[in-house]
């Protein structure tokens, strides 16, 4: 255990002077601020759009609008359930008087997660998880590692742990980072607004027999909570490529088509539904927590939790037989 | 030239006084075979020289012997312990430098080692200073790796390999891509370890005067198997002496030195100004006199230092070394 500890500490000096929290968090500082001010322009457009302040009558604005598009003829069949959905939500939070975009840090923190988690949290995870072992292949201090008197399986563990370490202080950077930035224009209040959770979609309509009010900080927890799960298996699918595949670049590029992959297959991929085994479209937890319609069919909470596990579980497998077993040439 | 193969039973047991006991070891990959059949023993306190051209062998060797490469056939023992049955204790006997010196270049190169310190165990500080010292490292020391000479790079590559007294250390091409001083300080490095630290060095080389100046014992491979192991003065020693003459004319000299027994291989150099022979030493004189008083002049005689490089041409059949 004691050595066990002293190979983390290792692996965590690396990445820290690899600088890779410093990227990081570089990357948070200069773009959050960009989406703090889109969000802020958007409220703007919209009060001078609609003459008012009243939350109430943008999301009735917003209700009519989609009322519109349902009745026009050119909508495809999946895009008319996914919105038919929509309009039953945001009905349902207008005749209970609750404000689903009420202004506030923690909307943003709650937003900015629900919006992050198909494609900007994965990237970040890649960053800290993806030369974690590649990278030492291609600099050859691979050969300084695995001929100390430590077992393979030991080595390879502790550069796991450490990126999932890495990928927990990922999340608590967002959530902190986006708080703090967002606050400067919208306040620091809000943590208890009340959010509604529990929608279920049946049939392609809405059933809000288990909806019930929140704290706002409650369903931000279980969102970030969603978020984190999803960062680990991204970050253990990385891991296994990072072990697969020498060149750092080359892991990247896998990892970046597989996940784009995700976010191009669940825009259009409603009638192929066996898109819904590849991780990357599984990503959006946090939709099925605010109740919307997931675009590809039989896609549940149940499904992708089951589904991110197993290939979180097969990707741990594969990286450890591999690693074990490979000749270290070159 | 067969009297120069030596090599060791192929299916003796491992001997248990040898620090490095290595059998049959055979690499095979696909249908390629890059090492076949290697066996040989390093013992205590002495360096033992693994020498072959370039793509022989010898870093996919060095590799099975660290446990980066699992061997298709044959056993490697280092101080007792198998590395394929206990790697952990086999390891620890071990310091090694695979091909390049390769460290962390973001970290300094007390970080780096620091960070194998903590892999072997709890090494004190006291000793990663000493190392320091030993490798003349003490100015540079905070220093990012990556702004490291190869020369420095080098040494602090053997700090690290000596940071929990190994009682053997592996060094695969140590002077590769040093300058002639570096060459040189690096040479007496390794003797100096030896005598004081009465630690076996397995190095690896492919250059004939590096393993000559620096080794006791020789392992020759060439195509991944292994033509002989000897200790390099008997090699040397062994070997009939060559001489060259400086004489005119010529051909009265070459006429009669011919006809003495003890003379072989009498060839004119290339340039035409000398001839060379094989012979015994004690010859020299009788010869001189036969020359002069035949009226030949004799401007020079020199005893010409077989070296590894004649050697290995023999051995190979004249194909040289890369």
């Amino acid at each position: 255990m004691a050595e066990f500890m002293r190979l983390l500490f290792n692996e965590l000096e690396k990445i820290y002077r690899r600088k890779r929290i410093a990227i990081v968090i570089g990357i948070l500082v200069i773009l959050i601020p960009m989406f703090v001010y889109a969000q802020f322009r958007e409220v703007q457009t919209t009060v001078e759009r609609l003459g008012t302040a009243d939350w109430r009558v943008a999301l009735q604005q917003q209700i009519i609008d989609s009322q519109n598009r349902l009745n026009s003829s050119r909508i495809p069949d999946e895009w008319r359930d996914w919105l038919q959905v929509r309009v039953e939500q945001l009905q349902y939070y207008l005749d209970h008087d609750v404000n689903p975009n009420a202004p506030g840090a923690p909307t943003f923190v709650r937003g900015f997660m629900e919006n992050g988690i198909q494609l900007f949290i994965p990237l970040l995870v890649l960053i800290v998880s993806i030369d974690i072992v590649s990278g030492e292949r291609s600099e050859g201090t691979i050969k300084l590692l695995l001929t100390r008197p430590v077992k393979r399986w030991k080595v390879l563990l502790s550069k796991y742990v450490a990126m999932g370490l890495l990928v927990s202080l990922l999340i608590l950077l967002v959530g902190i980072l986006s708080y703090v930035i967002a606050g400067v224009v919208f306040g620091y209040r809000g943590w208890n607004i009340p959010v509604l959770s529990g929608f279920v979609i049946e049939n392609g309509s809405l059933n809000t027999r288990y909806v019930h009010l929140l704290p706002q900080w409650k369903y931000i927890l279980m969102a970030y909570g969603l978020g984190w799960f999803v960062s680990l298996v991204v970050g253990t699918i990385a891991f296994m490529v990072s072990v697969l595949i020498r060149s750092t670049a080359a892991a990247m590029g896998v990892m970046l088509a597989s996940l784009i992959a995700g976010g191009i297959l669940s825009s259009f991929a409603t009638s192929w539904t066996d898109a819904k085994y590849l991780y990357s479209v599984n990503l959006e937890l946090t939709d099925y927590l605010a109740g919307q319609m997931p675009i590809v069919e039989g896609l549940t909470m149940g499904f992708s939790l089951v589904n991110l596990t197993v290939w979180a579980l097969a990707a741990l497998v594969i990286s450890f037989v591999v690693f074990i077993r490979q000749d270290m040439l070159q | 030239m067969n009297r120069l193969i030596n090599p060791v039973a192929e299916d003796t047991a491992i001997d248990p006084s040898a620090v490095l006991s290595v059998r049959n070891l055979c690499k095979r990959i696909g249908k390629k075979t890059l090492v076949e059949n290697i066996s040989f023993d390093v013992y205590e306190g002495e360096v033992f020289g693994f020498l072959g051209p370039n793509g022989a062998g010898k870093t996919t060797t060095i590799r099975m012997l660290v446990g980066l490469i699992k061997p298709t056939r044959g056993q490697v023992v280092i101080g007792g312990h198998d590395v394929r049955t206990s790697f952990r204790r086999a390891m620890r006997q071990v310091g090694s430098i695979v091909e390049n010196p390769e460290l962390y270049g973001f970290l300094t190169g007390w970080e780096n080692l620091k960070q194998f310190a903590r892999m072997v165990g709890n090494v004190p500080d006291e000793r990663l200073h000493e190392l320091v010292g030993m490798v003349n490292l003490e100015q540079r020391i905070h220093d990012k790796v990556k702004n490291y000479s190869l020369g420095m790079k080098q040494r602090l590559g053997i700090a690290q390999a000596l940071l929990s007294r190994p009682k053997l250390l592996i060094l695969d091409e140590p002077t590769n891509g040093l300058d002639p001083a570096g060459i040189r300080e690096m040479r007496g490095f390794i003797r100096r370890l030896v005598d004081r630290e009465k630690i076996s060095v397995f190095i690896s080389s492919h250059l004939l005067s590096e393993v000559q100046m620096l080794c006791d014992r020789v392992a020759i491979i060439q195509h991944g198997k292994m033509l002989t192991v000897s200790r390099v003065d008997e090699l040397i020693s062994s070997s009939v002496d060559k001489v060259e003459w400086t004489v005119t004319p010529m051909d009265t000299a070459e006429l009669l030195l011919k006809q003495d027994e003890e003379v072989k291989e009498l060839v004119v150099t290339d340039d035409g100004r000398r001839l060379t022979c094989r012979m015994p030493l004690d010859r020299i004189s009788i010869l001189t006199r036969v020359l002069v008083q035949s009226g030949v002049d004799v401007h020079g005689v020199r005893p010409v230092v077989v070296t590894l490089e004649d050697l290995f041409m023999e051995l190979t059949g004249g194909e040289g070394i890369g």
